[in-house]
């Protein structure tokens, strides 16, 4: 058995496609491309697909991570790609495969942080974004609640920064993405006073602990 | 052109994110086909009227999907009923109703075909039209407006969607799919008006256009014909079948999202031979057509190929009676083990070799064995031509519990013609007795789930002259049944009495129906078929409003001689012959698998040269001998 880390993008197709469900696509991605993808053991066998942090409904990303097992030793990173380049899927963009330690702990389990792109689909100040911005870095806390729950959003931004994107004025944010402590790049938008609904957003890197 | 496609995509990109699930509005799927609009000289938006989860499954639009895409010079794209949240966004925005493929308009369309498998979809597809911006009623439309055709199971009864559609296709569509799409296209480069179409289509067999007849009735209201109101209508329109079933779909568009089914589907065989008095699909699918063993497995390894799905689902209405089943799941299975694949084979008699069958595919027995007894007396069973032994169905029992499953699924109907509460009892007692031969074998762990539907008189059926029981009669039933399968390991689900009247009204509904479906859908009547939307309530009220009893439909038994509002449509079963069944059933007569003799139903006569040119042992009909060609009468005397 191998395992092999891929880097994708989610593009488009699937952006509204939840993570259960992409649980299944991938595991028809890795038929269609006859990759033999490994089963768990027991009952009810399920195939060895692991993400490495659900990505949020509407949201697009140029750089998820999953690990899959495949029952073929003799297989390099070079042949999944083009199994699966061979039988390409709507929505998912390979971007890289490389093989990885077979003992090494559970993907989810390592990641830490998300990082974000949030694109407002209205004109906006860029001077009235950034004082919004700063204000609210210099908050010592900020208590918000999401789904009834209280929490404080501020020590899960871990950094926030106005930048220009093709579409005008954009935020890049770097938000705590571990298993206790996940902050929600719409949650930030709506701490900063816009509807969460104002803006299309990118996962544009997950980042791993060593 | 109006139709502005980026504004679409922005408006579609903020809208989205507030509703549920809404990965059924987008489209762009594994196995989608989006063909350059101005490619193609025409375009069909096919339509199901409910949301995607149950429409994107539908085998009979994935085939005319298929089909039509085939052709270089036709798309066809799918649409579907967006669930309230979506409609009231879409409103909200004035989005009109668009297609999954290319998001354009289906008023930009030229033909919009809605299936209808049953009834209740009926102010869906209203309210679909309405979405899309095409006036409600046929008689309001333009050219300027898509033709508007409806096929599937329920326009086996098309008056009472009369008012609202141009064109039924009544049959199979494989065929006349695009005897309508030639029709349509030299139609519309000829620059006639629509009426030509409408004549132009009257033309194609299989076709009806409801507009081209006047319906008659007698003042105690009784339905007493329709009148062609142009000489080309024709007075019968005759079902159309494929003779031989074409290689099935394999494409499948595999949704992003989970929805009722997500697995390949192939039909096996098409039709019945058990002669069912009450089923309608048993009635209007003859002849029985088989598919051939490998023409079945090509298309499953096909099929997984190009979907990846992890589920193959043999398709018909009786699968124990397809001729090779043996030998198709002794080859699926083998395939099935070593790939992870679960294949589910629906609707298995009630007999031992039925486990022997599930037993080869090894699947999972955590959702139950389901069998269909519909009735526990042996009175009944007669009645409605479903002869089975109540020690034969607890001989199949204990095997299924001894085998490995703990639950079994039964399921029946209650409202039979001359059913009476001993029979109804009698279903209780049944269930109890299946659980205790549960109990003996596996203890505690045994369940029974037992499906109490209530019989609606369908047309086209031996049973279309009996009344539906009243709603105090199907209460009275379901409370025994409820008082009497309670306890432990016990499971009833039942139809309420007021989906089953409105199922009654809609499938037995004359032209006269379209005013109140019209003023049901006008007071917010849509997904009738949910439960959580039906509002019985707006119903009477549209009763009342078109000046039209509920009850007429439902409550009356008919006279032999009576004229029925879907007598114009010929399924190919004659009327004598179903009058025939109905007294058969009420003198308590068995008839036999139709294969092992034939009993004259009308099919073969009605499609006797079909059967001519195509001999053999996949129609489950008799041969029709090649004609000996008489000579003349002159030519003998000279």
């Amino acid at each position: 058995m191998i395992r092999c880390r891929m880097t994708y993008q989610k593009t488009e197709a699937l952006r509204y496609t939840g993570n259960l469900d992409l649980q299944k696509i991938w595991e028809r991605f890795l038929r269609r491309a006859d990759l033999p993808v490994a089963y768990s053991q027991g009952f009810h066998p399920q195939p060895r697909i692991q993400q490495a942090a659900p990505l949020p409904l509407g949201f697009l990303s140029r750089a998820e991570l999953a690990d899959i097992y495949l029952d073929d030793d003799s297989l390099a990173p070079s042949d999944v790609v083009t199994a699966l380049d061979a039988m390409p899927y709507p929505g998912i963009e390979i971007c890289n495969v490389e093989l990885v330690d077979l003992s090494l702990p559970s993907l989810a389990s390592r990641v830490l942080s998300s990082e974000y792109l949030a694109e407002f689909f209205d004109p906006i100040d860029i001077g009235e974004l950034t004082d919004r911005v700063t204000k609210l870095l210099a908050a010592p806390s900020l208590n918000r609640t999401r789904r009834d729950k209280a929490y404080d959003l501020r020590p899960l931004i871990e950094s926030l920064e106005v930048m220009t994107s093709e579409s005008g004025p954009a935020l890049k944010m770097m938000l705590a993405a571990r298993q206790s402590a996940t902050g929600r790049p719409e949650e930030v938008l709506a701490a900063l006073g816009f509807s969460p609904y104002d803006a299309r957003y990118t996962r544009t890197r997950i980042l791993l602990a060593d | 052109m109006s139709f502005d496609h980026h504004r679409l995509q922005l408006q579609l990109e903020r809208i989205l994110p507030t509703v549920q699930k809404p990965g059924r509005y987008v489209g762009g799927e594994l196995n989608q086909v989006l063909k350059p609009w101005d490619s193609v000289e025409t375009r069909v938006a096919l339509a199901f009227p409910d949301i995607y989860d149950l429409g994107l499954p539908n085998l009979g639009l994935a085939i005319l999907y298929q089909d039509l895409n085939a052709r270089p010079d036709v798309l066809a794209e799918r649409v579907y009923s967006p669930w309230t949240d979506m409609e009231l966004a879409m409103r909200n925005n004035s989005i009109p109703l668009y297609s999954l493929e290319s998001h354009r308009p289906v008023l930009e369309f030229d033909i919009l075909g809605i299936t209808l498998p049953y009834e209740t979809l009926y102010t869906n597809a209203l309210n679909l039209l309405d979405l899309a911006g095409i006036p409600l009623h046929a008689a309001q439309r333009t050219e300027q407006h898509p033709l508007v055709i409806a096929g599937g199971h329920a326009c086996y009864n098309p008056e009472t969607m009369a008012d609202f559609i141009d064109a039924f296709a009544i049959g199979e569509g494989e065929e006349l799919i695009h005897d309508i799409v030639i029709v349509y296209q030299a139609w519309k480069r000829s620059g006639k008006p629509r009426a030509d179409l409408l004549l132009a289509l009257t033309q194609v067999s299989g076709v009806h256009v409801p507009s081209l007849y006047q319906p008659g009735y007698t003042d105690d209201g009784l339905f007493t014909g329709l009148t062609p109101l142009h000489p080309l209508a024709p007075r019968k329109i005759t079902k159309r079948i494929v003779a031989q079933l074409p290689p099935p779909p394999t494409r499948f568009i595999v949704p992003s999202i989970d929805v009722v089914h997500n697995r390949v589907a192939v039909e096996i065989m098409r039709g019945c031979t058990r002669g069912c008095r009450f089923c309608h699909a048993g009635m209007v699918n003859r002849p029985v057509r088989e598919r051939p063993v490998a023409e079945i497995l090509t298309a499953i390894q096909t099929a997984l190929k190009e979907t990846g799905y992890e589920e193959v689902a043999l398709l018909s209405l009786s699968s124990s009676d397809y001729t090779q089943i043996v030998d198709l799941v002794d080859k699926i299975s083998k395939h099935a083990s070593e790939n992870h694949l679960t294949i589910s084979v629906p609707s298995l008699r009630i007999e031992s070799f039925s486990i022997d069958l599930m037993d080869k595919l090894k699947g999972s027995r955590q959702g139950g064995f389901t069998l269909a007894p519909e009735a526990a007396t042996d009175r009944m069973r007669a009645t409605i031509n479903k002869p089975i032994a109540a020690e034969q169905l607890l001989e199949t029992a204990r095997a299924i519990y001894s085998r490995g499953w703990s639950t079994i699924k039964l399921y029946f109907m209650i409202g039979h013609p001359s059913e009476t509460m001993e029979d109804v009892q009698a279903i209780a007692d049944l269930c109890q007795a299946v659980l205790s031969e549960g109990r003996k074998i596996i203890g505690k762990r045994a369940s029974l789930h037992a499906g109490v539907s209530t019989f609606v008189p369908k047309p086209h059926t031996p049973f279309q002259w009996a009344p539906c029981d009243t709603p105090e009669q199907m209460q009275a039933k379901q409370e025994l049944l409820r008082r009497e399968l309670r306890g432990p390991g016990l499971k009833m689900t039942w139809t309420s009495p007021k989906d089953t009247l409105l199922e009654a009204w809609l499938s037995r509904g004359d032209r006269r129906m379209g005013q109140v479906i019209f003023n049901a859908w006008q007071n917010g009547a849509k997904f009738d078929a949910w439960q959580d939307q039906y509002r019985y309530d707006i119903w009477q009220a549209a009763f009342e409003a078109a000046g039209v009893d509920p009850a007429f439909y439902t409550h009356r038994q008919r006279a032999e001689d009576e004229i029925f509002p879907w007598d114009h449509i010929n399924p190919g079963v004659r009327k004598a012959f179903l009058l025939g069944e109905y007294r058969a059933s009420r003198e308590q007569i068995f008839r036999a698998d139709c294969r092992d003799s034939c009993f004259g139903c009308g099919i073969l006569p009605t499609f006797a040269e079909i059967r001519r040119e195509n001999p053999g042992k996949h129609w489950m009909c008799p041969e029709v001998p090649i004609r000996k060609v008489k000579k003349p009468l002159e030519a003998v005397i000279s």
